[in-house]
């Protein structure tokens, strides 16, 4: 299929995309690696008036320490969050859930921003920016804010981006000394999670102290298991724990039916994937 | 019995690299789409939305008045001269053949059903006017379910035909006289198995999209198009149009794959036809891949009950089948018949005495059935080799050696089954022992015990398949007597050109297949030329006037001998020249290594190339010689070719996920004498991937309403290569009696063997867990709450799901 006529923006700068975003007025949409947004268009599910293509601004792209952060530029390909050296010594779960993405020729267009942007709670990173407790920066027509990933996810394919806003980078706490992992369970190995579990956990001797879970396509937004986090504090590391940290796993959560998987399944998987990402992150 | 006659050259069973890979590789080709002709307009076509419902109003004006649309129409319009969507084989007197125009004009009976065309000077300009059409619909009842539709009071989808039943269709070996009775077989079995398995709708996934270029302005009316029929299409464009055929040209340039799906006539094509004859000028119509899966045929889509019935020692004594074969809302070219080419197949490789088919096909709100590789015998030997491993376990018996009891041996061919096939050659035994060594079936069993020992959440499981099919289609005669609507015949030209080399005309169409190479060989090694010296031409109907062109694993079983005898007759036709240039008796000369010589007098002599300049100066030729050395031949077989073999999977079942993973497969396959043995096993791996994706991944899905969930690849999960394991393949090689190249056709063989042997190996995985099936496909899902099921005690002689 093709896509309704619209109107294309190439601009080479945060200020000068925002311009055009507001210029282009409300059903001006951003243009990222448009792996989402394309499919879109060509099914003319979505018929925006106006593309801003951020392609061409350059200081969205790319990694940089930051001291306790590492902070990656919303436009940074997959394929380039992979190769990062940063990334790879210092936030080893998003290199390693980002190798899940899709395929290659899906890493090479699709960026770090745009999957969070678009905000598909079936989507990876969503739930491994929520893991780390990432923070999103945000240009806008009124300057720039910071949004913790606790209130970026607002719901089903929506951020809490206004339409004049863009996602300029996000900021990722290093967490030395952290066991992570990311478990993704799909039909195919293309295909999207159909559930995922995103886990960082810290242990001192035999005892975990710190574990942040969080749930890929399990409701509406990317979610955090709480409880599963709180059965782990003091916990001691070993099988027995894991497991029984694991069943709260899809405690409050509001996973959907649909032709890939019932509700009842994802729950199930939901169980037995965090365990099995607690006992890899802990390296037991 | 006629013994193959060993004529190995050089050419054949060398492996050779394909001549056509690079431009098919690179796209640097014709395909339809690259076709730009000019004045040419892109068609758009509106699709039914409804499943079922009758138009009440239908207005393209809107799109007309909008800047580059040249025209619009409506089914309506053009009522009277569309022409209606042929079915050519109706597989009983009274098969239900209901009204099936290329545009809806009334009424539409499944979602994606073409309603109304737009012609536009651009693509994108007709994909915006198509929203402007206006057409409203009255909904109608929609029925899904096959079982729904035949029963009393359902919603027809044909309301003049007065039911929902397209034919029922039996064959009973006791009433043929095949076989005996097996209402007789099963009131004496010791035991009886009833199953019933599901063969789910899958929709073919070629690469290339179908496309359509028609062309109007010249002395004929030429159609490009992306199909596997081009003779055959031009045939029923003439008979259902009026047009006269000699009017006609069709071309299948590159096309980019088919497995069946292509193996058909569309409304697509005949609604460009309509509106090139309409506009009088040139049309493209190149779909999306989303019409693809809402509107090319479906494939599959069967209920199939059997009741096998045994002895203690396993001994299998009768086969009753009672099908249900969804038809979708229209008979495409042979919906019909898909269901009989399994009919034959029931038996499988083995000596069942008593068999019994029947066949209902069902009309519901759906995309129409056909084709789809394999057509019919991926769905017999399923149920057939699922069956088998059913007996075992209810026996309590190996599953190989409850096969070995029931097989045909070796040395009982030719052996005609109950079904009334005479298959002509087989070596089931050297196969299976060939791909159990491979495996390490005895080791993969030990392993299998201890993994149920320890209660390991990945259990391991062992699919056997062991199969036959009947390919080569087809003798003439039979698809008389099965009421097909055409022959079964091949054909092929070889033209010698001045310089010695050699162009052959094949009437088979490929279409990813590498018959240019295949047949390359072939002609190299008969007329003794170089490889490069052969140019393969097909697909056009005016330089391969004749033909039945590409399916059923036919070309190089059928084709490949026409082949054969049309370069024998260049080599007899030519020996009287030669004989004319050395001065000699033909009587004395023999043709050896592309050579005439005079026998027993080894040194020069006169090739081909020779007699070929000859002919063309023509200035010295033998008296009462035509000055031609080219030839025609046209083959119809007398039987089919059979090809079998064994196959072997492994897979690791997480029984906490569901997850299935292959471990590891082995197809030992016996496809008599090989051409070339890297496109036999591209076949075999494309074959088995195929079937792994019917066992594990794929399912087309409809909601209750018929609108089709599964529309994009995104839901509907074709596997890709990192789904898929490493196959080891290997084969025997029981050469074909009575062709003279001991070939027996490839194409769909791993597509038939493959599928029983994941699912085998899945239920394997979990009998001891209280398993006894889990319906295609195997997803992770079905499979843990099979195991879930089982483990409630809610499971009643199987989970079914």
């Amino acid at each position: 299929m093709i896509p309704t006529a619209f109107d294309y923006s190439r601009p080479t700068g945060v200020d000068e995309a925002v311009h055009a975003l507001t210029d282009g007025g409300e059903d001006a949409k951003v243009l990222a690696g448009g792996q989402s947004l394309i499919p879109m268009l060509r099914l003319r599910f979505a018929a925006p008036s106006m593309l801003v293509d951020l392609g061409s601004v350059d200081e969205m792209r790319g990694v940089r320490d930051d001291g306790d952060a590492l902070v990656i530029g919303a436009m940074t390909t997959h394929a380039e969050v992979l190769d990062d050296p940063l990334i790879r010594a210092q936030a080893p779960l998003i290199a390693q859930a980002t190798a899940t993405v899709a395929d290659r020729q899906v890493r090479h267009m699709g960026t770090f921003g745009g999957s969070l942007a678009h905000a598909d709670p079936a989507g990876d990173m969503p739930s491994v920016a929520t893991a780390l407790d990432a923070t999103f920066e945000i240009a806008g027509p009124s300057g720039r804010r910071s949004v913790p990933a606790s209130e970026f996810f607002v719901d089903y394919l929506t951020s809490a981006l206004e339409p004049d806003e863009i996602l300029v980078s996000v900021r990722v706490p290093k967490l030395a000394g952290w066991g992570t992992h990311y478990e993704k369970f799909n039909r195919v190995a293309q295909a999207w999670a159909l559930v995922g579990v995103a886990v960082a956990i810290r242990r001192s001797n035999g005892t975990i102290d710190e574990a942040r879970v969080a749930l890929t396509n399990m409701s509406s937004t990317p979610v955090r298991a709480h409880g599963v986090e709180e059965a782990l504090v003091g916990a001691p590391a070993t099988d027995e724990s894991m497991a029984a940290a694991g069943q709260h796993a899809a405690e409050g959560t509001e996973p959907t039916s649909d032709v890939s998987a019932s509700a009842d399944y994802r729950t199930h998987l939901a169980t037995v994937l965090t365990r099995r990402a607690l006992g890899t992150a802990a390296g037991i | 019995m006629t013994v193959t006659e060993d004529r190995s050259g050089a050419e054949v069973g060398r492996e050779r690299l394909r001549k056509e890979d690079a431009r098919l590789i690179t796209g640097r080709t014709m395909w339809t789409e690259n076709i730009s002709l000019p004045g040419m307009l892109h068609l758009g076509i509106l699709r039914s939305p409804m499943a079922h419902a009758r138009i009440t109003h239908v207005d393209v004006g809107p799109a007309l008045e909008m800047s580059g649309v040249v025209e619009a129409f409506s089914g309506r319009d053009i009522a009277d001269m569309q022409g209606a969507m042929p079915c050519v084989w109706p597989v009983t007197e009274d098969t239900v053949l209901p009204d099936y125009p290329p545009l809806a004009v009334d009424e539409v009976r499944h979602t994606g059903e073409p309603v109304a065309v737009v012609a536009a000077r651009d693509h994108a300009t007709a994909m915006d006017a198509l929203e402007a059409i206006e057409i409203d619909y009255e909904p109608l009842p929609v029925v899904l379910d096959m079982e729904e539709a035949l029963a009393d009071g359902a919603p027809l989808v044909h309301a003049d035909t007065g039911t929902n039943k397209c034919y029922t269709w039996v064959l009973d070996s006791a009433e043929a006289g095949t076989g005996d009775d097996v209402a007789q077989a099963e009131a004496d079995a010791e035991i009886v198995i009833n199953r019933r398995y599901i063969q789910q709708r899958l929709i073919p996934a070629f690469m290339e999209p179908r496309s359509v270029v028609v062309d109007p302005t010249g002395e004929q009316i030429t159609m490009w198009s992306a199909t596997q029929v081009p003779h055959i299409l031009r045939l029923l464009l003439a008979m259902s149009t009026g047009v006269p055929e000699q009017k006609i040209r069709v071309i299948a340039p590159d096309v980019g794959g088919g497995f069946g799906g292509k193996l058909q006539v569309t409304p697509e094509e005949f609604i460009a036809f309509a509106a090139a004859r309409r506009f009088g000028r040139p049309v493209k119509y190149v779909e999306s891949r989303s019409e693809t899966m809402l509107s090319g045929h479906h494939g599959r889509d069967q209920i199939q009950d059997v009741t096998l019935c045994a002895r203690r020692d396993g001994t299998v004594t009768g086969i009753s089948v009672k099908l249900l074969a969804n038809m979708g809302a229209y008979l495409g070219i042979i919906t019909p018949g898909i269901p009989i080419l399994g009919a034959f197949m029931y038996g499988g490789i083995y000596k069942f005495p008593a068999y019994r088919f029947e066949c209902s096909g069902v009309f519901t709100n759906t995309t129409k059935t056909d084709a789809y590789r394999g057509a019919g015998r991926p769905e017999a030997t399923f149920a057939l080799e699922r069956a088998m491993d059913d007996l075992a376990d209810e026996l309590g018996m190996d599953a190989m050696e409850v096969r070995r009891r029931s097989w045909i041996n070796h040395d009982e061919f030719p052996y005609t089954t109950s079904a009334g096939l005479t298959y002509d050659s087989g070596n089931y035994e050297a196969a299976t022992e060939k791909a159990m060594e491979l495996f390490g079936y005895n080791e993969l069993r030990r392993e299998q015990a201890s993994r149920r020992e320890s209660g390991d959440p990945v259990q391991l499981g062992i699919g056997i398949s062991t199969y036959t099919e009947m390919c080569g289609l087809a003798p003439s005669r039979i698809l008389g007597q099965l009421r097909y609507g055409a022959g079964g015949w091949e054909t092929a030209s070889v033209r010698m050109l001045p310089t010695g080399k050699v162009e052959v005309i094949t009437g088979t169409s490929p279409h990813g297949q590498g018959h240019e190479t295949a047949w390359s060989q072939i002609a190299a090694d008969r007329l003794g030329v170089p490889f490069d010296d052969v140019e393969v031409l097909h697909g056009d109907t005016r330089t391969s006037h004749k033909g039945l062109d590409t399916y059923g694993s036919r070309s190089l079983a059928v084709g490949g001998i026409a082949l054969v005898n049309a370069c024998q007759k260049v080599v007899d036709k030519a020996k009287p020249i030669a004989a004319h240039l050395l001065e000699c008796d033909p009587a004395d000369l023999e043709f050896v290594d592309g050579q005439y010589r005079v026998k027993g007098t080894p040194g020069a002599g006169k090739t081909l190339a020779d007699c070929a300049l000859a002919v063309f100066t023509s200035h010295d030729m033998p008296d009462g010689v035509e000055s031609s050395l080219d030839a025609d031949a046209t083959f119809d077989p007398e039987n089919f070719s059979y090809p079998h073999g064994t196959h072997l999977c492994a897979t690791e079942v997480d029984t906490e996920t569901g997850r299935v993973t292959i471990r590891s497969y082995v197809a030992v396959d016996d496809v008599g004498r090989v051409v070339n043995p890297m496109i036999v096993e591209g076949q075999v791996h494309g074959g088995v991937a195929q079937g792994i994706a019917q066992a594990l991944f794929e399912e087309a899905v409809y909601d209750a309403d018929g609108n089709l969930l599964t529309g994009t690849f995104v839901d509907y999960t074709i596997p890709s290569s990192a789904d898929l394991p490493d196959i080891v393949t290997d084969r025997t090689e029981t050469p074909a009696p009575g062709h003279p190249l001991g070939s027996k056709g490839v194409g769909e063989a791993g597509t038939i063997a493959s599928t029983p042997a994941v699912v085998n190996s899945v239920v394997d995985a979990l009998r001891h867990l209280g398993v006894s099936d889990v319906r295609m496909p195997c997803t992770p899902e079905r499979v843990w709450q099979a195991i879930r099921s089982a483990q409630d005690g809610a499971q009643e002689g199987g989970a079914r799901l």
